[in-house]
């Protein structure tokens, strides 16, 4: 759809609004409504906006499908991290207090951070769902040349 | 750190692992992970087993007390049904690599993360104290049973996946409706809490209603009889390795919650009144029983076989919980463990086959006893084993199921049983007569033995049938805690 001047523009202006918006849901998380979930979700429509105008290919020169995939992990990774920092100065899992000194900034780092896992593993998630969709025409198109 | 903040990385050490072996490159790597966690997780589980029988352990997940926090609650029943999941996983794994190497081509990181994933989400549901965290558990180890069940080599595994997920994603939520009702009424979902609040309420058609959906739910994961539809193309066309880890492990954990969410939470003498589970799991027990053997009999597919055998089989684990008595469901604690087993070594003995032939139909069986000895040998002791025969492991749980219907003062059960197990006796024999008493056919090509990475885990597995019904102290000790601990003081009264 790169050919439509209007619809160009518009996600020209729209898409770094809504990776803002993204972001800003990601770190208010811990104090107002939203968290990682629904920020990665934001943000990942914004990448899905830009496939949706400029075609996969040039969406895929941005991140590469491997780098979604190793996002992805990572972002587990990082929750797991914080759940065994915890274990390691001698508190439970996923318990934050004995991260930091201070209660308040201890509980307030580790939700931080634990949300920041869950928003770049969502966000991945849900561009590389959609990079599969996407890419389903060409996939068959390889399996039915294989076929022939 | 001590052995109760030990215990939850039976769960945790898979669940971490799976990120990782996903990024690892090649065969070999994702396998030895996969491999070294869940001999972690069964370490952790065998050491917990032992203080749980004691008195159960808790643990509260980053020290948010319950239950306001997520606890792990971890008695003798837990710690068993642990300790046979992990352990379970371990042997198939030990089996399964030649077996996927075979079935799958490419790199496979991905998929020895979702079995990682798959075995934390049982290990999960096995240990946590809260119903929901059971429910997240659930989705979890369903959702990557399911991918698994697509890498099966045959296209219909993709077909039976996806019949397998739109079943179990009625039956899971069955369970969170359930567990939902049972929230709106007590305003809690931690399990202890939820059996000290419920007696207040116990009387409403909310609570009622929780309980139908809970038993329904469950009752669709573990295969009862009419609920059983999504089990024999899932287990046939699954890739041969996941077929040994799910055919031991996910309908035992589902029968698990099953027995806790009646006995732990909504107490025993009420669940039992207020719904006539009595009758209902004897009917369907007894009909899973027949008509699973029935079926199996004409089965050409050996996997289909050992699919409906499992159905036939899980009829008697629901037959000791209709008993509703402390020797019931002892019976089902300790079928649930051998039937683990030797439902694991059957799998394990025709993977290998399929490894070797290629084929799982029966025609491929037709004189293999002379040419793969080992492993026929292996399929028929097994065989020995779930019909029942002396010195097995499944002679000591029917033995103990008919004592316990003896018990229960319902002698007409043991001819059931013991028909039943007859029916066994042909379906096993089917095979071993189209392996030794069939000569090969002239057209197929000879075949050599297995190699002995595949022949030592499966004479492993067939090994503990018969270690296990000589030497009964373990699962005897353990289903019996089990069933004491579930009988325990924690139930409501109505």
């Amino acid at each position: 759809m790169r050919e439509h001047g209007i619809l160009r523009i518009v996600a020209r202006l729209l898409i770094p609004l809504i990776m803002l918006f993204g972001l800003y849901i990601q770190f208010h998380g811990d104090y107002s409504p939203g968290g990682g979930f629904q920020a990665g979700v934001v943000f990942a429509s914004a990448w899905i906006l830009f496939v949706l105008i400029y075609g996969l290919d040039d969406a895929l020169k941005v991140i590469p499908e491997r780098a979604m995939f190793v996002l992805m992990l990572l972002g587990v990774l990082l929750y797991a991290a914080v759940g065994i920092a915890g274990v390691l100065l001698g508190g439970h899992f996923l318990n934050f207090y004995p991260l930091l000194p201070g209660k308040h900034a201890a509980q307030q780092f580790g939700i931080i951070t634990v949300e920041l896992g869950v928003g770049v593993t969502v966000a991945t998630v849900m561009m590389l769902i959609f990079t599969q969709f996407a890419r389903r025409r060409q996939l068959l198109a390889e399996v039915n040349e294989e076929v022939d | 750190m001590t052995l109760v903040e030990l215990m939850p990385f039976s769960v945790l050490v898979p669940l971490i692992a799976a990120p990782l072996c996903a990024l690892l490159p090649g065969r070999i790597l994702p396998w030895l992970l996969a491999l070294a966690s869940a001999i972690a997780s069964t370490v952790i589980a065998a050491l917990v087993l032992p203080q749980a029988i004691d008195g159960p352990l808790s643990y509260a997940f980053g020290n948010w007390p319950p239950p306001i926090g997520i606890e792990y609650r971890v008695d003798s029943a837990n710690a068993f049904v642990a300790l046979l999941v992990s352990g379970l996983a371990v042997l198939a794994t030990l089996w399964g690599r030649k077996s996927v190497n075979e079935e799958l081509d490419q790199p496979q990181g991905v998929f020895y993360s979702l079995f990682l994933l798959a075995l934390a989400g049982l290990m999960g549901i096995t240990l946590t104290g809260d119903a929901f965290n059971v429910f997240v558990f659930l989705e979890i180890s369903s959702l990557s049973t399911y991918a698994l069940i697509a890498h099966g080599p045959d296209r219909r595994a993709l077909l039976a996946s996806f019949r397998y997920l739109i079943m179990g994603t009625v039956g899971a939520t069955f369970f969170l409706i359930g567990v939902g009702f049972l929230y709106i009424m007590t305003g809690t979902l931690n399990m202890a809490d939820l059996a000290e609040r419920l007696p207040e309420v116990a009387d409403t058609r909310t609570v009622h209603v929780a309980l139908a959906f809970i038993i329904v739910g469950m009752g669709l994961k573990l295969a009862m009889l009419p609920l059983h539809l999504w089990l024999p193309n899932a287990y046939t066309y699954a890739p041969n390795f996941i077929s040994v880890f799910i055919a031991g492990t996910a309908t035992k954990v589902a029968l698990y919650v099953m027995i806790r969410m009646i006995y732990t939470v909504f107490g025993a003498d009420y669940s039992y009144a207020v719904l006539p589970l009595t009758a209902v799991f004897l009917a369907l027990a007894l009909a899973g029983m027949f008509i699973g053997a029935w079926t199996a009999i004409f089965q050409a597919n050996l996997k289909r076989m050992l699919a409906w055998s499992s159905i036939s089989q899980v009829g008697y684990m629901l037959l000791g919980l209709a008993l509703g008595t402390v020797a019931g469901l002892t019976a089902t604690f300790l079928h649930l463990f051998n039937h683990a087993l030797i439902k694991a070594a059957l799998f394990m003995a025709v993977g290998t086959v399929a490894w070797r032939v290629g084929s799982v139909r029966i025609e491929a069986f037709r004189g293999l006893g002379r040419q793969m000895p080992w492993t026929m040998t292996a399929f028929a002791l097994a065989g020995l084993s779930i019909i029942g025969i002396p010195t097995t492991a499944g002679f000591i749980s029917k033995w103990y199921l008919i004592l316990a219907a003896m018990d229960a003062g319902q002698p007409w059960l043991v001819a059931l049983i013991v028909i039943s197990s007859l029916m066994a006796v042909v379906y096993v024999w089917r095979v071993i007569e189209a392996a030794w008493f069939q000569s090969r056919p002239a057209d197929a090509e000879t075949v050599r033995e297995a190699p002995l990475s595949l022949l030592v885990p499966l004479w492993l597995m067939v090994g503990l049938n018969f270690w296990f019904g000589l030497d009964t102290r373990l699962p005897v000790a353990g289903a019996t805690a089990a069933a004491e601990a579930l009988f325990g003081p924690t139930g409501v009264t109505p």
